[in-house]
């Protein structure tokens, strides 16, 4: 692996091929996003110059909150015919909204915060964006170039706190570097591994006199991600797959992010072998192919993480080898060889040294691995699967998904959830918090498209999907948009139903409600003797498991939200009120089901732990070496 | 292999001079756990470009990590690593150390055996500067430490590939 690798001059980057949209035409420099305008140089301030580069950028959408050091950029912006602003209620709404969108699309989603605490607040939704590579630009305010370092009224050092959490961040002090700034960002936020791009204005460069034009000069000399991948790598994963016994997919969401499911699909029946469909990948492969074997990791199905720990190959395509995917490290898979695909060169052999490394883009790649598949099989000959598939079926069949009925008499969590799947089905899009209610939405819900499932992988931050939704149903507002969210992830951030009720953005949320914390309360169950050290929420029951007035009471917060409020307290009633839920499109909805706090993910690894020793229940381990 | 028996190894990085971009090759050092035994930044033979000597401690698979990282940094232009065998690495050192009429013979001796150079005179002491690579400014101070020594200021590894062609040279070719 050459230490150069991003500067050697590889082959010149094909134009992007993480975006798709038609608008987006072919401009002279590949680099440049948006639908590739043409502006003679004008004069305006610098503030103009910034709502004018969005607009050349092809941005329609914005999510943020005006504040004094931004204030000059919300002048102009009332003016543009083509930026719809979605004011929000907190600047985390306005990043994760971002994300939302982002995720959506495909495009890139846009966030604007005045300095200080609004850039602070974004910091978040930027932590979350860099750890699931969700391409997005935020805008800050920041106090005149004169009184940066003199701890001025609402100064931040954003640029400084958003370093480690950015794909890269700007600091702009002069009006004219502007337009080259934002394409710049645009670029980078869009483009080899996407992520978070902030870019910090201050506001006497937003005052100043300057000038516009388009398209600015990119220059980013450190810069050049690699899209192609090796030839010679190619054709050595592809001997490796033709050899293998027990190969295995290991997909991540860079299969999403590249635009690349279709590509992935036409290897994944080329090969024949078994796909294990990460968190962040659910959908990216549809649950209902055959070869489809669920979702990996600590609560992943036994099938995939059975077929990852024995295989004698992983096949790993925009995955990262997270510590929730792999369990203990140095057990993990521990007869397989690697094949790793990213276009992010760090990710390869960072946790898991990879046999066979291949940089690029997955657009270009997945197809080239069909071919060199397809032709090493007509070479060699197909390899014999057979006896890997009866293994991988055999703990299909006898360790299916599912539940245990609660003994409280409360309705199962998982059925709820179930049940909103069914009823939108995979045209809908399901945007979870962080906890139980988004392991069981992953399990239960069947993804059959990418961009069908939102979650906050990497991070794990409660209180995205509220936000995110919003965001989402922006991005696509003739779709349903579902928002499966906890009552604690609900409590972090549903001030934004402000901005869905009067802003017409029909987001439909399900929380729910156990009443606590469920995750912590699960581990609290399990490795720390049913002490519930502080994770009860009375948002139905109090500690004892009595029925109590709920503070909040969900319904009616969000009737005082402008939104329909429905709560469902009995299993019989399920149906009927996702029924009634579906039918209000004119406003948003939140439903409160009432549902066990005793309910538990599993199948589980506890953290830490080999993946060999996933339970299905507590303390029940399935038995690996059953005779076929 | 634990970073702190593993191999000095170090890495020549050539930067965008823009503000932060120290704060951000630093700052990557220390949020990735990467052991870092010294940093030394200046600029280049190019405006606008800085070079970091940096130097780690590392085997050859948190070397590549740590390369592939640091490759991330929108403003790093190129990495190279110099091997001792084939670069010249110099740190520099100030030290201040006591010499009264009795030791002030011997520290002048010790001085001149290293090829130091006395750049200030005081009447109990001594202020010593010595160029050197790390090992043979170790021993210097080794040897003056009997003596008593009051400051040290050492600066971070710097270092050059040994030849004709420059870093640059490639880095910059489009």
């Amino acid at each position: 692996m050459s230490r150069t690798a991003a500067t050697s001059p590889a082959a010149p980057p094909a134009s992007s091929p993480e975006r798709s949209r038609p608008s987006h035409t072919t401009t002279a420099d590949h680099r440049l996003y948006g639908p590739g305008l043409s502006v003679e140089p004008v004069e305006v301030t610098g503030s103009e110059s910034i709502i004018r580069s969005l607009e050349a950028l092809g941005v329609t959408d914005v999510f943020g909150l005006p504040g004094g050091a931004i204030l000059p950029t919300y002048d102009p912006l009332m003016d543009s015919s083509t930026i719809n602003h979605v004011l929000v209620r907190h600047e985390q709404g306005a990043g994760h909204a971002a994300q939302g969108y982002a995720m959506v699309t495909g495009e890139v989603g846009v966030c604007l915060a005045t300095s200080g605490p609004g850039a602070t607040n974004l910091v978040t939704a930027l932590a979350d964006a860099h750890m699931d590579s969700v391409p997005m630009v935020a805008i800050t305010g920041q106090v005149n170039a004169a009184v940066i370092g003199t701890d001025a009224f609402q100064e931040a050092d954003i640029v400084g706190i958003s370093a480690p959490i950015t794909k890269h961040s700007f600091l702009v002090t002069d009006a004219e570097t502007i337009p080259q700034v934002m394409a710049e960002a645009f670029h980078l936020a869009s483009s080899g591994r996407p992520g978070p791009v902030l870019v910090d204005i201050t506001k006497s460069a937003q005052a100043a006199k300057t000038t516009f034009s388009w398209p600015p000069e990119i220059g980013l000399t450190g810069y050049r991600p690699v899209t192609r991948g090796h030839a010679k790598q190619v054709r050595e994963a592809a001997k490796l797959i033709q050899q293998a016994r027990r190969p295995v997919f290991y997909l991540g969401g860079g299969v999403v992010k590249a635009e690349a499911s279709e590509e992935f699909r036409a290897l994944a029946e080329a090969a024949g072998a078994p796909v294990a469909t990460t968190l962040m990948a659910r959908g990216a492969f549809p649950d209902s192919h055959e070869q489809n074997l669920g979702m990996p990791g600590m609560h992943g199905t036994v099938a995939a993480v059975a077929a990852l720990q024995r295989a004698d190959l992983l096949i790993t395509l925009g995955a990262r080898f997270d510590d929730r995917v792999t369990g203990a490290l140095d057990s993990f898979a521990p007869d397989a060889k690697v094949i790793h695909a990213d276009v992010d060169p760090a990710e390869i052999s960072k946790n898991r040294l990879a046999d066979v490394p291949i940089v690029g883009s997955l657009k270009e790649i997945v197809p080239e691995l069909t071919t060199a598949v397809t032709d090493v099989f007509e070479r060699e000959g197909r390899p014999e699967l057979e006896s890997w598939w009866r293994q991988l079926d055999r703990m299909r069949t006898t360790y299916p998904l599912g539940w245990t009925e609660p003994e409280d008499g409360m309705t199962a969590p998982q059925q709820v959830i179930r049940r909103i799947g069914e009823a939108a089905g995979p045209e809908a899009v399901y945007v979870a918090g962080v906890g139980q209610h988004q392991m069981w939405a992953s399990q239960f819900i069947g993804f059959e498209r990418p961009r069908q499932w939102l979650n906050s992988g990497g991070l794990g931050t409660m209180g995205y999907s509220v936000p995110a939704a919003m965001g989402a149903q922006v991005g696509q507002p003739d779709r349903v948009v579902w928002a499966i969210d906890g009552d604690g992830c609900f409590q972090m951030t549903n001030q934004e139903l402000a901005t869905c009720a009067i802003n017409g953005i029909p987001i439909k949320v399900a929380v729910i409600n156990n009443s606590s914390l469920g995750m912590v309360r699960q581990w609290q169950t399990l490795f720390y003797e049913s002490r519930y050290s502080n994770t009860d929420l009375n948002t139905a029951m109090d500690r004892h498991g009595d029925q109590v007035v709920p503070i909040p009471d969900f319904v009616k917060l969000a009737e005082a939200y402008g939104c329909a409020g429905l709560r469902c307290e009995r299993e019989e009633d399920l149906d009927a009120t996702i029924a009634e839920a579906m039918a209000i499109t004119d406003r948003p909805v939140v439903v409160d089901f009432r549902v066990s706090r005793d309910s538990m993910v599993w199948p589980m690894v506890p953290a830490g732990v080999s993946n060999s020793d996933i339970q299905v229940a507590r303390d029940l381990t399935p038995d690996w070496d059953e005779e076929e | 292999m634990s970073a702190e028996t593993a191999e000095r190894r170090t890495l020549s990085v050539l930067v965008e001079d823009v503000p932060g971009v120290l704060s951000k090759v630093s700052g990557l050092f220390s949020r990735r756990a990467f052991n870092i035994d010294s940093l030394a930044v200046g600029p280049s033979e190019i405006a606008g470009l800085s070079r970091i000597t940096v130097v780690v401690r590392a085997d050859e698979v948190l070397l590549e990590q740590i390369t592939k990282q640091l490759n991330k940094l929108i403003n790093v232009i190129k990495i190279i690593e110099l091997a001792p065998e084939t670069s010249v690495q110099r740190d520099h050192l100030l030290i201040k150390v006591r010499a009264d009429s009795p030791t002030r013979l011997q520290v002048t001796q010790a001085v001149d055996l290293f090829r130091a150079k006395i750049v200030d005179v005081s009447v109990d002491s001594l202020t010593v500067e010595a160029t050197g690579a790390p090992d043979k400014l170790n021993a210097l101070l080794d040897v003056l430490e009997p003596y008593g020594i009051r400051e040290i200021v050492r600066s971070g590894t710097l270092a050059i590939s040994r030849g004709a062609r420059s870093m640059t040279d490639r880095a910059l070719k489009p």
